[in-house]
């Protein structure tokens, strides 16, 4: 904590040049900016999704199963509710289930994604510093978790923990953690043997400040790459435990569950049930995407010109 | 005692020879049939597990068969009958012979009783089976008696599910020597080629087998557990013959003028089970109030409570919209058509507001929470079906949320009565007494009752009922005391019985099927269709 | 060199001693196995039984010694459910796994890394733009739906291709192999693109953010200055650095692709490990997931120690030995 209120200060009494640079840098993109503009907008969708949905799909109350499986456009048994994407199995209205499915998503997503990178950055910068018995240590621990099947670490945790969407977030994040490590040591390897490194060692400057102030920044472009591709993988992984039966509470559907859900009605026709959440999905992810691969370009600072 | 048995089997068997013998000409040479279920083994006395079962079914044969229907016929037995209190004789079929060529005798019989409860490993042997019989006589090798310690009226029904080996080839064979298929010899239709463990099993016909050469010269067993590939491919014609047909799915293939579906009303119960553990004035694990506040008692245990929860439930339409019609809404444990099901047993009505009334009257005006636990990989539509009674029982004011978890989580769980609502499903034999003793009979280790009593009901009187029940020989003496069991049971609502599952598989359109109540899947039970 | 090899090793061992201590731990808060696999209508008698008959009757940590103890001697346990060793089942089923993930992982870098290549040498032109979009369909759309979809187009639809299930397979070095049959091959095609999917937008994006980078670097712009023509720019200068982050990250998914080959192996009926898993995992035949996260781990060390070895090959500025 303490690290990251002083990388923030030191941020900010360094800049206001680099700020605005890495403002207009971004905006130079019309692409990114669209990304950020969707983006925007399905994160207000979201984050309203309670005020402004037709239905609240999380209440079993409202939910008629005799409304089940409706196309979309069609109306519900009491008139009251036009179903604009189709209903689920359940009688769901598919438009207020994306809305809620995407808050959980994305906070699956983001949540499992930036725990994951904060965990594994910190551990992989460690090991590539420190060398030796260090490096040796985490990485070993990087093996026996890369090597755990991820069913198998969710499994467990839900089992220990129970079902919650908090706990799918732990098991994506133990799960994902050592991605980030690996990657990170890699560049990190390669970048400490560095000029700027050993003159930072040779002003005996703190461990911490190097670690943070000189090698990270320098190995944040893999980071963001593998950052915001594991902000779609966290989804998409949430997404294929909840077809394996191990993700969110099944009344709390995110947008990886009614996927899941509507997979088996695929070959009977009923496609708008994982139809349209798929589109959300994508959507989202190639929002996030848009607007990560530009923030990289930007950050790099072997890109300056 | 059970006069026209040997007729019928005759006449099946006749009637099988006769069919053969049309389609011969006609007949495909390979049937490749997929399953949903992974078959784990193919020693016929290590895992007692449906896949398993079915396949043994093909490789060996029992002393009693059962028909589709699940009825006993005469097997490699041609005929049985109890000649004393405790003593049964079986009468042996002449002539049969193994895939290796050796004879079948009561030597067989024997020696096959004698391996259930001693095959090492086994993680659900077959010993309960043999467990009854205190001494096994051999009259002369086509006759043979076994000595129980009490009347015991199930043991023709156990020998349904006993496969016989042969006491030479198999005299110190284990379960690899099955598995990799060199010693799974019985004297059943179908021989093993080849077994790939969780693949694919490929067989040979018999052509020798006493029951009429099968239809079909090789038969490719595939185990496919995703629903969808099933599915999509019979669509693809990569497979001719699948089981498990996934509800969403049975209207597309309805359709498909290539296809066409068997179904028959199975032996498959799915139900609620409730927390009778609490006592009234004890809290319920998963049991609150409308604030989330502990109750301080266990509404479960009134009656009221009970009955109001099961007529808050709209069976149609679950069965109609989950099942897509593929279940039967039910009131007591087994379908119309068999032994002890009580036919003048009114259905159980929907009336969400003589459920409220109930609640009311039973002090619960408005209502409390609850959380309905269930398993989301282990019956059809299993979570699904949760989540539409959690919205039924919402509706009459008992808030509910539903956890689905994987068998392996929920069953453990369940088993150590941890949950205040679940459901689960109950397979059944056709003898009304199985999902009596296993279900609602008190749980007690000496009696081996109530082993699937997960929510620990109790009711003494019943057990009393069932305890004379079970000495009884006479067969219309023990329906009647079955059915009183039946109704005392839907009175007390032990259970929430909510649908009968119907037994659904697809096939291509030049293929037939009977279908079998007790949803096992084997190549005898497929033959070429004839003629149209 | 060997002191360093050495050392990995000895790390090894404890890293498996580690992890079969967490799989016993794990699976036994899990659950009773005997609950799940024994059958409903069996009664208490029964149930002890089998208890006693798998072992399960010991305490746990008894049963960790047991395990231990044959462990060493090169006995794994037998599964639970099939009766058989648990090391005979994992590796009758690896060679339909290995194929399925070698073929995933050479398709991903015979079509990952030229688009890659073109998308970061010609970072605003339109097919770039393209191959760039195409490539984040690959890691958004999860992969059990996909494979669905590559089933009913190509096997439904088309009827190009075989729906599920493994080819016929011809035995090598006492091991069954598909790829070597024109049928094998038919029936690999659709399960392995379904695994490659993730791992060529993968390949795609670290090749094009390796190119930019690269490309800009004082040592490619003095190679552009002295004349070198551009394929000679590309393909030796560019080419060799960019390898790095892509051997890394092909390398760790090569093990990734085998643990995670499971929704792929039972959307598709491929009889590999990964169905073995998630069969066992659900029954919680713990020999098996034991022996098999065993192999798994070994596999990770070895692919992380080869991936280490390249990297100093690759980059003589990593060094082995460290401080």
């Amino acid at each position: 904590m303490s690290i990251a209120l002083e990388t923030a200060a030191a941020t900010r009494e360094r800049v206001e040049t680099p700020f605005r640079r890495f403002v207009s840098e971004f905006c130079e993109s019309k692409l990114a900016l669209f990304g950020l503009a969707v983006f925007t907008f399905i994160a207000l969708l979201a984050i309203l999704a309670p005020w402004i949905a037709p239905q609240n799909p999380y209440d079993l109350a409202v939910l008629d199963i005799m409304d089940g499986r409706l196309e979309p456009g069609s109306k519900s048994g009491d008139g009251t509710i036009t179903f604009w994407l189709g209903t689920d199995d359940q009688g769901r209205d598919m438009l207020s289930g994306i809305m809620y499915g995407l808050r959980i998503s994305l906070m699956v997503g983001a949540g499992s994604a930036l725990l994951a990178c904060i965990v594994g950055a910190s551990l992989g910068l460690l090991a590539a510093y420190a060398g030796g018995k260090t490096d040796s240590a985490i990485m070993r621990v990087v093996d026996l978790q890369l090597s755990f099947p991820a069913i198998l670490v969710a499994l467990m945790i839900l089992a220990f923990l129970g079902k919650s969407i908090a706990n799918v977030v732990i098991a994506i994040v133990v799960v994902e953690w050592a991605y980030y490590a690996r990657t990170v040591r890699g560049t990190a390897l390669v970048e400490r043997r560095r000029e700027y490194i050993e003159a930072a060692q040779c002003l005996a400057l703190p461990t911490r400040r190097i670690l943070f102030r000189h090698l990270l920044p320098n190995c944040l472009p893999p980071l963001i790459v593998i950052g915001t591709m594991q902000v779609a993988r966290a989804i998409a992984l949430e997404a294929t435990l909840s077809f394996l039966g191990l993700g969110v509470p099944i009344t709390e559907p995110s947008l990886g569950l009614l996927i899941a859900n509507g997979y088996e009605y695929m070959l009977s026709g009923k496609y708008w049930i994982s139809f349209y959440p798929g589109i959300a999905l994508l959507v989202t992810i190639v929002a996030i995407n848009l607007v990560g691969d530009h923030l990289r370009d930007v950050l790099n600072p072997r890109l300056k010109k | 005692m059970r006069t026209g048995i040997r007729a019928a089997g005759m006449a099946a068997a006749s009637a099988l020879a006769l069919t053969a013998g049309q389609a011969a000409a006609q007949a495909p040479t390979t049937l490749t049939m997929a399953v949903g279920a992974p078959v784990t083994s193919l020693d016929p006395h290590f895992h007692q597990l449906s896949p398993n079962n079915a396949v043994s079914d093909m490789i060996f044969d029992k002393l009693v068969d059962t028909d589709a229907q699940a009825r006993n016929i005469p097997g490699l037995a041609t005929e049985w009958r109890a000649v004393g209190p405790t003593t049964w004789e079986f009468k042996l079929r002449p002539g049969v012979r193994f895939h290796n060529g050796s004879e079948f005798t009561a030597e067989d019989v024997a020696f096959t009783l004698q391996r259930l409860p001693n095959v090492p490993n086994a993680p659900s042997s077959f010993a309960a089976f043999s467990r009854p019989i205190q001494r096994i006589e051999i009259v002369d090798p086509l006759t043979i008696r076994f000595h129980t310690a009490a009347p015991y009226p199930l043991l023709p029904l156990d020998m349904t599910n006993v496969r016989i080996i042969d006491a030479q080839t198999h005299a110190n064979v284990t379960t690899e020597g099955f598995n990799s298929g060199g010693l799974a010899i019985g004297t059943g239709p179908f021989r093993v080629v080849q077994h790939r463990s969780g693949d694919r099993i490929e067989f040979e016909r018999n052509a020798e087998y006493w029951g009429g050469a099968p239809h079909f010269q090789r038969v490719s067993y595939r185990m496919i557990t995703n629903d969808a590939a099933r599915t999509a491919g019979l669509l693809a014609g990569d497979l001719d013959f699948i089981d498990q047909v996934p509800t969403t799915d049975i209207a597309r293939l309805r359709n498909d003028p290539r296809l066409h579906l068997s179904e028959i009303v199975g032996l498959r119960l799915i139900f609620l089970g409730l927390d009778h553990l609490r006592a009234e004035n004890e809290n319920s694990p998963h049991i609150t109030d409308n604030d989330g506040r502990p109750l301080g008692r266990n509404p479960l245990r009134d009656v009221r409570v009970r009955r109001a929860l099961s007529m808050a439930i709209d069976r149609e339409a679950i069965t109609g919209r989950i099942m897509d019609g593929a279940a039967t809404p039910a009131n007591q444990f087994l379908p119309p058509g068999t032994f002890s099901h009580v036919a003048d047993l009114p259905p159980i009505r929907f009336d969400p507001d003589g459920a409220r009334r109930l609640l009311a009257e039973a002090g619960y005006p408005n209502g409390f929470r609850i959380q309905l636990n269930t398993p989301n990989d282990r019956y059809i539509n299993d979570a699904r079906i949760a989540q539409a009674v959690g919205a039924m029982w919402t509706r009459i004011g008992v808030r509910t949320s539903v956890e689905a978890q994987t068998w392996a989580v929920f069953v453990n769980r369940a088993g150590r009565q941890e949950y205040s609502a679940h459901l689960i499903g109950w397979g059944s034999n056709p003898d009304g007494s199985h999902p009596m003793r296993n279900i609602i009979a008190t749980a007690s280790a000496e009696r081996g009752w109530g082993a699937s009593n997960r929510g620990r009901y109790s009711n003494p009187r019943l057990d009393a009922l069932l305890v004379q029940a079970m000495a009884e020989l006479d067969e219309g003496r023990r329906e009647r005391l079955l059915v009183d069991i039946q109704r005392m049971a839907a009175e007390d609502v032990a259970v929430i019985p909510l649908h009968i599952q119907t037994n659904i598989w697809a096939m291509r359109r030049s293929l037939q099927h009977s279908a079998r109540v007790d949803e096992l899947t084997r190549a005898q039970d497929v033959r070429p269709a004839t003629m149209r | 060199m060997s002191v360093y090899l050495l050392r990995r090793l000895i790390q090894a061992v404890g890293v498996v001693f580690a992890m079969s201590l967490i799989v016993f731990i794990g699976v036994f808060a899990i659950g009773d196995p005997v609950e799940i696999l024994i059958s409903p209508d069996a009664d208490q008698i029964e149930r002890e039984r089998a208890i006693r008959a798998l072992g399960l009757d010991l305490p746990l940590w008894q049963q960790y010694l047991v395990f231990l103890g044959k462990a060493l001697q090169g006995d794994l346990g037998r599964s639970f459910v099939f009766n058989e060793p648990a090391l005979q089942l994992i590796l009758q089923r690896m060679p339909a796994t290995l194929e399925l993930a070698f073929a995933a992982t050479i398709g991903a870098i015979i079509i990952g890394l030229p688009l890659g290549l073109y998308a970061g040498l010609r970072p605003d032109s339109a097919g770039s733009k393209v191959i760039m979009a195409g490539s984040i369909l690959g890691f958004s759309l999860p992969t059990f739906w996909v494979g669905l979809m590559l089933i009913m187009v190509f096997a439904v639809q088309l009827g190009w291709l075989p729906s599920t299930g493994r080819g016929e397979t011809v035995e090598v070095l006492g091991m069954r192999w598909s790829f070597l049959t024109w049928n094998g091959i038919t029936h690999l095609i659709m399960p392995a693109l379904n695994l490659a999917l993730f791992k060529i937008s993968l390949v795609i994006r670290l090749t094009r953010a390796g190119v930019r980078e690269t490309m800009l670097m004082d040592y490619v712009k003095f190679a552009r200055a002295k004349g070198l023509s551009p394929f000679r720019v590309t393909f030796v200068h560019v080419f060799k650095n960019i390898l790095i982050p892509v051997v890394t990250v092909t390398g760790l998914e090569f093990g990734s692709t085998i643990a995670f080959s499971v929704v792929t192996e039972s959307i598709f009926a491929w009889p590999g490990m990964g169905k073995l898993i998630i069969d066992s995992i659900n029954v919680l035949d713990r020999p098996v997931i034991v022996a098999y996260l065993m192999i798994i781990v070994l596999m990770f060390i070895t692919i992380n120690l080869i991936v280490d070895l390249t990297y100093s090959l690759l980059d003589p500025r990593v060094r082995l030995e460290g401080k």
